[in-house]
């Protein structure tokens, strides 16, 4: 199993290769437009609840960890303010199937702040906020608009956000290396109550990026008859342009025994020949007042990237090249479980606390991503790749 | 061009909902004292921010797709 005809880079040059999948690409969406998920009011035209919540999250499975704490507060101020901040850190160590046949294991850590402020002036609430995230080789900065209204009766809802995000790739072992990446978000949100015990969500959302968009470790292979293997590698190179475009529509219902059930699902493309959708069952069932278990699936899946290939026919063999696997065509399958016990507090500002756990486990099938940890077959007869991960969030929060 | 493009989309659908909620033939059908199961905490498609905003980053860090995450809306939209 011991690959010798690697690349020549140096080990810590190529230890950064895939962590959460394409780093920079993915946490500079999180940053941005997740942001809304924070920001948001989860009721229409009143500011969110005062709040403030301890999370500790951890992810594992296919070699990779990342686990660290989140920590929100949130507070109003005279009934038309409400400020907040989030604390956020990664830490991650990587031995994931890209690092261990191309790169190196290796350890990393990722903080994140965010502060906003909500205002709400009658029926309209406007929100703002900035966020920056640091580590090693990658600065994410991110700022974002958005104003919601009722309508109808207070029936519709309707908001619009707008996020800009700019941010900085480097490579850690190569001083001379220096990227940008901008990113720009619109957002259209359309939420509806149909009956007394049933709501509809509708949310559109844009996404240009403009820079550098991939990962600067990670490698393609291509098919080398000089090499002991049979294929060697290279760097990949992306389009420094792309657009997207998501479509979800959400449902929630309330069953006649107090729980409710959700459904989700999204579509999505972009100008690199992504093609996805999603679809989301969730339930959430109280025992008692107090204690609350909720259940979920999801399934994903996409088709790849125009200039994605497992395996390249030669060397630079097109202009675009890339081997992430976050870009080739898979599925995956996401289970779900939690519970949740509110109590009561009393202690002088503190109302009431909530603890809780969920617990996710997801299933990925690759289609076209091979792997090659196997190397005693031909290249490109390698089999499919798959991985399996845990996801666990426990938190507690104090509503005041 | 794209971007013009969203923003004309994004600007045509939010005149569109604000026309359809001008109109006086069409009256909310459902009184504020009949938003009681709309309001439970159960209902919300946001019910705990910073674990949805967590799950939201999986996601996003290994899938293709983004945007139009979940998370406005829900609750009884009374003030």
């Amino acid at each position: 199993m011991v690959v010798t005809d690697r690349p020549v880079l140096t080990a810590r040059r190529r230890r950064r290769i895939t962590p959460l999948g394409t780093l920079g690409r993915g946490l500079s969406f999180a940053i941005g437009f997740a942001l809304v998920l924070l920001t948001a009011p989860a009721e229409a035209a009143i500011l969110p609840e005062d709040r403030s919540d301890v999370m500790y999250h951890g992810y594992e499975g296919g070699g990779l960890k990342v686990d660290g704490p989140s920590v929100l507060v949130r507070k109003a101020y005279k009934d038309k303010f409400s400020f907040w901040g989030n604390y956020y850190v990664d830490m991650i160590s990587s031995a994931s199937i890209d690092v261990i046949t191309t790169a190196s294991p290796y350890t990393e850590e990722r903080k994140e702040f965010s502060l906003g402020v909500d205002y709400l002036h009658g029926k309209t609430n406007m929100g703002a906020s900035y966020t920056n995230s640091e580590e090693s080789d990658y600065s994410a900065n991110a700022a974002r608009f958005s104003i919601n209204h009722d309508f109808f009766g207070d029936l519709t809802n309707v908001g619009i956000t707008y996020a800009r995000g700019w941010n900085e790739v480097r490579r850690n072992g190569d001083d001379l290396f220096l990227e940008e990446a901008k990113t720009q978000s619109y957002r259209l949100d359309l939420s509806q109550i149909v009956t007394k015990n049933f709501i509809l969500n509708m949310n559109y959302e844009g996404v240009t990026d403009e820079g550098f968009l991939n990962n600067p470790y990670r490698q393609i292979r291509y098919l080398d008859p000089s090499a002991a293997r049979g294929y060697s590698f290279e760097l990949e190179n992306y389009p420094r342009t792309r657009t997207s475009s998501a479509l979800a529509l959400r449902g929630m219902y309330f069953l006649p025994y107090r729980a409710s059930v959700k459904g989700e699902v999204r579509t999505y493309s972009d100008t690199w020949g992504i093609k996805g959708w999603n679809a989301e069952l969730g339930y959430v069932h109280p025992i008692t007042d107090k204690l609350i278990v909720e259940a979920s699936y999801r399934y994903y899946t996409q088709n790849k990237a125009d200039f994605y290939e497992d395996l390249f026919p030669y060397s630079q063999s097109q202009n675009y090249m890339a081997r992430d696997k976050e870009l080739s065509t898979y599925f995956n399958h996401t289970i779900g479980a939690g519970v949740s016990y509110e109590f009561n507090m009393g202690w002088g500002f503190l109302k009431r606390g909530e603890v809780s756990l969920l617990v996710d486990y997801m299933m990925f099938d690759y289609k076209d991503f091979r792997d090659l940890r196997v190397t005693d077959v031909p290249p490109g007869q390698e089999p499919m790749y798959s991985l399996q991960a845990t996801v666990v969030r426990a938190f507690i929060s104090f509503f005041y | 061009m794209k971007t013009t493009m969203f923003k004309l989309l994004a600007i045509a659908l939010l005149a569109g909902a604000l026309g359809g909620c001008g109109s006086t033939e069409l009256k909310p059908w459902i009184s504020p004292y009949e938003r009681n199961n709309l309001a439970d905490p159960i209902m919300s498609f946001n019910r705990a921010p910073v674990s949805g905003a967590y799950m939201h980053h999986v996601h996003q860090a290994r899938e293709g797709a983004r945007g139009a995450e979940g998370g406005g809306g829900g609750g009884c939209g009374c003030n």
